[in-house]
């Protein structure tokens, strides 16, 4: 009998085959846990942080949790980052860029997968030699080219390389898409050529909506990425337009002149805050998403092979 | 009016048709590719090649910036090149950080990423939810949050160097093991942040591979162990070679980088000017490319050039 219950006890922790025991089960939530944690541990922290008043921050015994919900730091990032016109130009100088380059990164994707031409070699090697380019190669050339065509200072400046293929990291979503074209069996093209469909309905009616998942990442990381950078569009845009991360890059000098100096300063409770701010639209974008995106990424053939 | 404009294209239409028909197959499928990838030919030779080029007749000149607009080219043929190896030593130092740090993160993060990546791949519950946030860093790494929190110092976790964990590894390694691996800890939250591409594909990965070999091998008496490194570690490496790759480039590319930093810097200061940032700027790219070759070949000797000769199959088809 005790015999038995031991067994029972054993098999309880250990489970019948490995993948199946208590034991197991704690390590994997246990592994888990702690590393979603680290990944978390940024946010929480500038979270915690941005809701601390001057006064927790000057005090020692407060370490982690503030002392009350200091709402302040917000109300006055808000202002100096002036959100909601600012947020405006972000998006137009961000989402029309991220949408032009996934669109045109699937129609080169897809012209790199489906057709054989002369020369094709050469051009998919220098496509992806293009990704290592450091970019502070080309951009005074391209710098000196915008101001010669007069669309420096304009969205243009952002726009244009983008719909050419040469925006951010733009070889990586040629590859995404040139990875997924490939999987398609042909059969299906020639099914439909036998219906009569050319070349670009073939695209448009059998391989666009096949490569849907494709788009939805491409599109994020696109997105993401122009969301985030500051020195392109500095340099670019200069006086023509201001994005939130110029302004949180020049954070300090903005809010001395928004909310006026005196013993009031931009301290890093407030900076946080507005980090914070500036990142929500991503958070919420990628909460909404994810679950496509990840579904898309299972299937999406990002990997290469 | 109309009705001309309607013949007009018409007799366009029927020409254009003609002189397709006239061609064969295959002038007609080279055409077509071409079409396709046209607008990316247009960007990269006007906005890649050429500036490539301007960019490297400017490394061989000494740039100033004259009045508002115009900017005058003396030229100094390899001066730059010479004075960058020479007497810049930020440049120097840094790279040397640079290469050291690459030598130590690449393997680093991507067997952190394969163990998470394998982890995620399991069953259990809540899967969803953990994947959310594992893959947070992927929207985040990019931008200010990162320069924000290195500059307050939050990519470490403060409870490792609190609990004197450091201390007790300095006491028992020699000097020259426990320098790489301080960094290592300290920075061991910004390579985690920095791997969620690398876990993806990994992922990605994982999830194309048959488990009917699992089940075979476990029939044959293989243990969990055994197969990862008879089977899962094998499958993943052209996954290796593509996320070693893509860690390179990020981690050398990214805004915040020491020497991303450096050129940026040194391209509008009036001392060294723009001809000397795009002397930098190539050696750079020189040097990334170098780092990229040797890693595809450490990685996988046999694979990677096995990997090119099948993407030139492909191609020949």
């Amino acid at each position: 009998m005790s015999m038995n219950k031991q067994l029972s006890f054993k098999r309880r922790i250990f489970g019948m085959k490995f993948t199946d025991g208590l034991f197991y089960k704690v390590i994997l939530y246990g592994l888990l846990i702690v590393i979603g944690f680290v990944y978390l541990y940024p946010l929480l922290h500038m979270f915690t942080y941005s809701f601390k008043s001057l006064q927790d921050l000057l005090d020692p015994t407060i370490n982690v949790l503030p002392s009350s919900l200091y709402l302040d730091n917000y109300i006055n990032a808000f202002q100096v980052l002036e959100y909601g016109p600012l947020l405006l130009q972000t998006l137009t100088v961000t989402l029309i860029p991220a949408v032009l380059q996934t669109g045109v990164a699937s129609l080169i994707g897809y012209g790199f997968a489906r057709f054989q031409f002369p020369l094709k070699k050469v051009w998919f090697a220098l496509l992806l030699a293009t990704y290592m380019i450091p970019p502070q190669v080309t951009m005074i050339p391209r710098y000196v080219l915008f101001f010669n065509l007069g669309i420096l200072e304009t969205v243009f400046s952002i726009i244009i390389p983008a719909t050419f293929g040469q925006g951010i990291a733009s070889a990586i979503f040629v590859l995404i898409f040139y990875q997924f074209y490939l999987m398609i069996p042909k059969a299906l093209d020639e099914a439909a050529q036998i219906d009569g469909a050319t070349r670009w309905m073939i695209y448009t009616k059998v391989a666009i909506p096949l490569s849907l998942p494709s788009y939805l990442t491409a599109f994020l990381f696109s997105f993401v990425w122009y969301w985030n950078e500051t020195y392109i569009m500095r340099l670019f845009l200069g006086n023509g337009g201001e994005t939130l991360l110029i302004r949180l890059y020049n954070f300090v000098s903005a809010y001395n002149a928004i909310l006026g100096g005196g013993n009031d300063y931009a301290n890093e409770a407030i900076r946080m805050a507005a980090t914070l701010l500036i990142i929500a639209p991503l958070v919420v974008a990628y909460f909404i998403l994810q679950r496509l995106f990840i579904e898309g990424i299972d299937r999406s053939g990002i990997t290469g092979e | 009016m109309k009705r001309t404009l309607i013949k007009k294209s018409n007799v366009l239409k029927t020409f254009f048709i003609k002189k397709m028909n006239q061609l064969t197959n295959r002038q007609r499928e080279s055409l077509t590719g071409y079409a396709f990838i046209s607008i990316w030919l247009v960007g990269f030779i006007f906005l890649t090649m050429i500036p490539l080029i301007e960019s490297f007749i400017y490394s061989l000149n000494r740039i100033t910036i004259v009045g508002g607009e115009g900017i005058r080219l003396t030229m100094v043929g390899f001066a730059n090149y010479i004075n960058l190896f020479t007497t810049d030593l930020t440049f120097l130092s840094r790279l040397q950080d640079f290469v050291l740090e690459m030598v130590l993160f690449v393997p680093v993060m991507n067997i952190l990423a394969i163990m998470i990546a394998i982890l995620l791949n399991r069953q259990f519950k809540f899967r969803g939810f953990f994947r959310a946030i594992f893959f947070l860093p992927v929207i985040i790494t990019s931008g200010p949050v990162i320069a924000e929190l290195l500059r307050q110092g939050a990519g470490t976790i403060p409870s490792i160097s609190e609990s004197g964990f450091l201390d007790i590894l300095a006491n028992l390694l020699p000097d020259f093991l426990n320098a790489p691996l301080q960094s290592l800890f300290s920075q061991i939250i910004f390579m985690l942040w920095f791997s969620g591409v690398q876990v993806v594909l990994y992922l990605a990965g994982l999830q194309k591979l048959d488990q009917s070999m699992y089940e075979a091998a476990q029939i044959d008496g293989a243990n969990v162990w055994e197969s990862f490194w008879k089977i899962t570690l094998p499958s993943l490496k052209p996954m290796i070679v593509v996320s070693s790759i893509y860690t390179i480039v990020t981690l050398a590319t990214f805004a915040n980088n020491p020497i991303i930093l450096w050129i940026s810097n040194v391209m509008f200061n009036p001392n060294f000017g723009y001809g000397y940032a795009a002397a930098l700027a190539w050696v750079y790219f020189f040097i990334i490319a170098l780092m990229l070759l040797v890693t595809t070949r450490l990685v996988s000797p046999k694979e990677a050039s096995y990997r090119v000769v099948k993407e030139l199959e492909k191609f020949k088809r």
